[in-house]
């Protein structure tokens, strides 16, 4: 008898935390990256990132592999990894942390702040730049737009030699969740 | 016992939940195969082949080119005087497929390679310990003169071929091996001295000194070589295993290779079984390559 009624309330609980917790996983993912540079445009984007957003705390996580970034040349690319942010050594990048202003009652755009801890090339930082949340019924769009210096996670580029790529690159974050 | 810890078992998908630590589930879920990228700079070693192909719509130019002798004293200027050039093309068909062609300026050797990367090196979930890649060659030597050729000399005499088996492993972003079984065929030969085969194992390897510059090395050892003594005896040049050193220096779109080496010829059917120098009696020539990539054709968005 104590065994069904524990059994029940357990059900209960878990069976009541999808609806409480809210949680979406990434069902579409890009995050490029470009910056206009002397003799040309640099510019990659890697649609293979995961992510978990918990909508009832508003906490957030992604992770990507480095060399999931795709360049239009691709001798750029085995450059980027090789030399720039040695994907040998740090294969991944991450993001954890909060968005913060999201109401998970609201339907439709809202302004929000994601604040957290961003991690490429071994070197985390605190972060905090500004983006949009937009939920429609149990799917929902993040997108953000932040320029990241190379210098702050200790990624070095050599001007005399690759004159073409800036110091600095914008990051834009298209995410499309869906409530899992 | 059983009744103590039962109703804790049932509370475990609420201890799971509260846990909430996203980044180490998205770390835990996130399995996948690394390929191995860079075991070398470029496509060639010092002479021969490295097991790198072209990416898929790149086309590579590569200028080699290969001094005199540096024993050749004040006179020659230390070889400087003298040159040996094979100009090049590779082209990815695929990312694992390239094909090339050449011309030599000694011997006017035309060159053709089709070089297709078998198996990649990579770690994660489908692992594999080494990169295979598999090339095949054929020369085609312009000289001598139709005016001139010999009694019985016919087209097909001026042809060679190269089977190779490329088999390397990154061990290190610093530190690449490479293995090269080599078989090679020439159709004519002077059979008082040679065979038409030739088989040689060629060993080398790539250190990288900074992200940007690497030394470079690589020997072809030749089974069963035809005797330098009889080659002496018939007024023929000596023969040698080649042997090379290089710096690696790579700057965006270009890899300069300099390179010392003893033979002057830059396609396998030469510079494998017909090097005429001795590394160690002086008979070094310095040389370079340089290789410009084109991106030719953008790839596609997914």
């Amino acid at each position: 008898m104590r065994f069904t009624i524990l059994f029940s309330i357990s059900l209960l609980l878990t069976g009541s935390r999808g609806f409480a917790q809210q949680r979406f996983v990434l069902e579409q993912s890009s995050i490029s990256f470009h910056s206009d540079g002397v003799i040309e445009d640099i510019a990659a984007t890697n649609t293979n990132v995961s992510s978990i957003f918990d909508a009832s705390k508003g906490e957030i996580a992604y992770l990507l592999n480095m060399k999931d970034f795709q360049f239009p040349k691709k001798l750029m690319q085995v450059h980027f990894n090789e030399k720039y942010v040695e994907s040998e050594k740090y294969p991944r990048a991450s993001f954890e942390g909060k968005i913060v202003g999201f109401d998970p009652a609201v339907e439709g755009l809202q302004q929000v702040n994601a604040v957290g801890r961003m991690t490429i090339h071994g070197v985390t930082k605190d972060v905090q730049f500004p983006g949009t949340v937009e939920r429609k019924g149990g799917m929902l769009a993040m997108k953000a737009n932040f320029i990241l210096k190379l210098q702050d996670y200790a990624i070095k580029v050599p001007q005399i030699v690759w004159q073409n790529i800036a110091q600095q690159v914008e990051v834009t974050v298209d995410f499309n969740y869906r409530a899992q | 016992m059983m009744r103590r810890i039962l109703p804790f078992v049932f509370l475990l998908p609420l201890l799971a939940h509260a846990q909430g630590d996203l980044l180490d589930e998205l770390n835990k879920t996130k399995p996948g195969t690394d390929y191995t990228i860079a075991t070398f700079k470029g496509t060639r070693l010092v002479n021969g082949h490295t097991i790198e192909t072209k990416q898929a719509g790149t086309l590579e130019f590569i200028f080699a080119h290969r001094f005199g002798p540096l024993d050749g004293g004040v006179y020659e200027m230390f070889g400087l005087d003298e040159a040996f050039v094979r100009l090049g093309l590779d082209y990815g068909i695929t990312d694992n497929l390239s094909v090339s062609i050449g011309r030599n300026s000694a011997d006017k050797i035309m060159d053709s390679y089709v070089k297709y990367k078998a198996l990649s090196q990579r770690s994660g979930q489908k692992s594999f310990p080494f990169t295979l890649t598999a090339l095949g060659g054929v020369a085609y030597s312009i000289s001598p003169r139709r005016d001139d050729e010999p009694e019985g000399f016919e087209t097909v005499d001026r042809l060679a071929y190269t089977g190779q088996l490329l088999l390397a492993r990154k061990f290190s972003p610093r530190l690449s091996l490479q293995l090269m079984p080599t078989f090679i065929h020439k159709n004519a030969v002077s059979k008082t001295v040679e065979r038409n085969d030739h088989v040689a194992l060629g060993v080398g390897g790539r250190l990288k000194l900074t992200r940007s510059v690497a030394l470079t090395t690589e020997y072809y050892y030749r089974l069963d070589p035809p005797d330098n003594d009889v080659l002496e005896a018939q007024t023929l040049s000596p023969r040698y295993n080649s042997l090379g050193f290089g710096i690696d220096i790579e700057t965006g779109g270009h890899v300069f290779q300099l390179v010392l080496t003893n033979t002057t010829s830059l396609t396998e059917r030469t510079f494998i079984t017909q090097t005429q120098g001795d590394f160690f009696d002086g008979k070094i020539h310095l040389g370079f390559n340089v290789t410009r990539t084109f991106q030719l054709k953008k790839q596609e968005r997914r």
